[in-house]
């Protein structure tokens, strides 16, 4: 460092002075770096570190279900946020089987994530995006689904059908009802 | 008076010394090959950027008035459209200066690419290139979520459904990209993070760097068919072309200067008569008839998503993007020196035409869509009247029962109707009656069984129609198996 100009410094004495702020400083650099770091970080991976569990929603008396038919329920996401307007509803297709039989569809294609179609004429579930088809009963019929129709999580509580969902439905994160769908 | 401005502009310069750095750079030289029609083939990068800068222009206007708020967004997006001045042009001009920067940005890279200017010793200007690349793009996918309709819901819903697909840390993505369990505010508000701040910032970025490669390295001459890149001996050559060079301020600027105008004038005429891209059906998730269709230049990965095979799916969805990146990325690397001219390469050549074409016609799939149903065909497509003329009551319910279960859908008749199953008109040529019965019920070969919803009375009239579908005077197919049958 000094070579050019005059004598050198006494080495040793400096050097640990120096040595230590050098040190010093390169270890309040990086405890400053950290401090802010963390924060930050945490801030970005929110949604991962406290992730929101599905939650119940009443989706009517069962009266509302005649037996063996499909309907299109929406309610409004129970994870909804208040700036979420229109996206904070939901909807899902709600089959009464007999009885308190009942499954619940996500409306989300399992291929990629469309909106599928119910057609009572022909009991099958049509997707507009990649062609996907589905049964009545949420299995597979065809097209590139790699499953049948997520399904969810629901009870009956004094007459009234309530659902457990919230979260939009991926392959490894289905619905809160963890069935395969291969029904047919 | 003169004088004085004079002297204000001697102040400047004195700190400044914009003479000896900016001005020198604006006059570098370029070779004087390019003073041949050839120059013409060197303005579409100066044009992307060009249009970047609009991007920017009108990007400023339009975050003056849009809300980036789940429940706000798409009204404020109307509301720009109907009631702030100007407010479509801006949002048309931001739209198809996007759909410009996009199409001069892969024309820039097919001609550097054509014209061997990504070798020695320019392979970092190409690297950088290809990152801008996919900033362009990645500002094209945030645009699009931002118009915040039907299509830009759905169309994040694609992107999760594939995100979701990677092994073991796909939920939490997921989660990661939307903001949240679902799509929302936090999802629109971080692809406004992204589309306004994050990928702008990166995109300026590059482009510094990769403009910086293309003064300092210089602009590539023409290439020569038997002029090979020597590392040995490149610079030297280029150093001595350069001697004779023209400056690229004015003389050079001169053409960019025309095409960019050009340009310009094209977008902005395009963006009046044309005018903004939606916002279409509102993005309501209980809305279950909207059709998602991806932006134009997705089309090609949309049909891709639709025709492979699902054994497949996940790996081409994955990996092949990683694979195709990294052979651009790298492609300086193992085809840095040698021949430059297009006349000398063929393989380079072909994988052009052989790129173009594989996107033309998976776009126009895209366009077709033939693999989707189409959903209003069973109530809106009726059965063509010359194909009812003389049928028996059975087989007119038959008819009936082909409109209301659907199968119109997927399957067309005289061309009207799905086209994901075959056409119908002639099927009575191709199936016995045994065969048609034994589809219905069965389903197979990707059309669902209809065995459950099918009563024995609505298949046999069905499959009564089927039969008379065939052209008159053909013969109906018959089963090259003799069975004993029952009846």
């Amino acid at each position: 460092m000094n070579t050019h100009t005059g004598d050198p410094p006494p080495a040793e004495a400096t050097t640990t002075r120096r040595g230590f702020m050098e040190y010093f400083s390169w270890l309040l650099l990086a405890a400053g770096s950290v401090a802010a770091a963390i924060p930050i970080l945490g801030f970005f991976l929110g949604p991962v570190l406290k992730p929101r569990q599905d939650e119940w929603v009443d989706f009517g008396p069962l009266a509302d279900f005649p037996e063996n038919s499909t309907r299109l329920v929406d309610v409004l996401n129970p994870l909804r946020e208040k700036n979420d307007g229109m996206t904070g509803k939901l909807a899902a297709y709600v089959r009464r089987i007999e009885g308190e039989s009942f499954q619940i569809f996500s409306t989300h294609c399992t291929h990629l994530g469309c909106p599928v179609s119910w057609f009572q004429e022909s009991g099958l579930y049509m997707c507009p995006c990649h062609g996907g088809v589905y049964y009545e009963d949420g299995g597979h019929a065809s097209g590139p689904p790699p499953r049948g129709l997520y399904e969810f999580e629901h009870r009956i509580n004094d007459g009234r059908l309530v659902v457990k969902l919230g979260h939009l439905p991926t392959l490894q994160d289905p619905g809160s009802a963890d069935v395969s769908g291969e029904t047919s | 008076m003169k004088q004085a401005i004079g002297k204000l502009l001697w102040w400047f310069e004195e700190r400044l010394e914009l003479r000896t750095s900016l001005w020198t750079v604006m006059r570098h030289p370029i070779p004087r090959d390019l003073r041949t029609q050839v120059g013409w083939l060197y303005v579409f990068g100066s044009t992307a950027m060009t249009l970047f800068v609009l991007q920017i222009v009108t990007g400023i206007g339009l975050g003056m008035v849009y809300v980036p708020s789940a429940g706000e967004a798409y009204e404020s997006l109307e509301h720009i459209n109907y009631n702030v001045e100007l407010g479509w042009m801006l949002r048309a001009i931001h739209n198809w200066s996007a759909n410009g920067m996009v199409v001069l940005v892969v024309v820039h890279m097919t001609q550097v690419f054509l014209m061997g200017a990504y070798k020695y010793p320019r392979e970092l200007t190409w690297m950088v290139g290809v990152v801008l690349l996919l900033l362009t793009v990645g500002m094209a996918f945030t645009g699009q979520v931002l118009r915040w309709d039907a299509d830009s819901y759905w169309g994040l819903g694609v992107g999760v459904a594939m995100v979701g697909r990677i092994p073991w840390i796909g939920p939490e993505l997921v989660e990661l990209m939307l903001g949240g369990p679902s799509v929302g505010s936090a999802t629109l508000s971080r692809f406004f993070a992204l589309h306004v701040f994050v990928i702008p910032g990166l995109l300026f970025s590059a482009l510094a760097v990769h403009l910086y490669l293309v003064v300092r390295k210089g602009i590539s001459e023409p290439p020569q068919p038997d002029e090979p890149v020597d590392p040995a001996t490149y610079e030297e050559k280029y150093e001595a072309k350069l001697k004779t060079g023209d400056p690229f301020f004015p003389d050079v600027f001169l053409r960019d200067a025309a095409f960019i105008g050009l340009t310009l004038l094209v977008v902005v005429g395009v963006s009046a008569i044309l005018g903004p891209d939606g916002p279409g059906i509102p993005p309501d998730p209980t809305l279950m008839h909207v059709e998602p269709v991806p932006d134009w230049y997705f089309l090609p990965a949309f049909a891709v998503l639709a025709l492979s095979p699902p054994s497949l799916e996940t790996a081409i969805i994955l990996i092949a993007p990683v694979i195709g990146v990294g052979i651009m990325l790298l492609l300086p690397v193992f085809s840095g020196t040698g021949q430059r001219s297009w006349r000398r390469r063929p393989v380079a050549v072909l994988v052009v035409i052989a790129c173009f074409l594989c996107y033309g016609v998976l776009w126009e799939l895209g366009v077709q869509e033939p693999w989707s149903p189409h959903m209003t065909a069973w109530s809106g497509e009726p059965v063509p009247p010359h194909m009812l003329k003389g049928l028996s009551p059975k087989e007119l319910q038959g008819a009936a029962v082909l409109q209301q279960k659907t199968c119109r859908n997927c399957h067309a008749l005289d061309g009207l109707g799905g086209q994901r199953g075959p056409d119908l008109t002639d099927v009575a040529t191709r199936l016995t009656r045994d065969q048609l019965i034994r589809q219905v019920i069965q389903g197979g070969g990707n059309m669902p069984a209809y065995g459950k919803e099918l009563n024995r009375f609505e298949v046999e009239a069905l499959v009564s129609f089927l039969e008379t579908c065939k052209p008159k005077g053909y013969a109906a197919a018959e089963s090259s198996v003799v069975t004993d049958r029952a009846d």
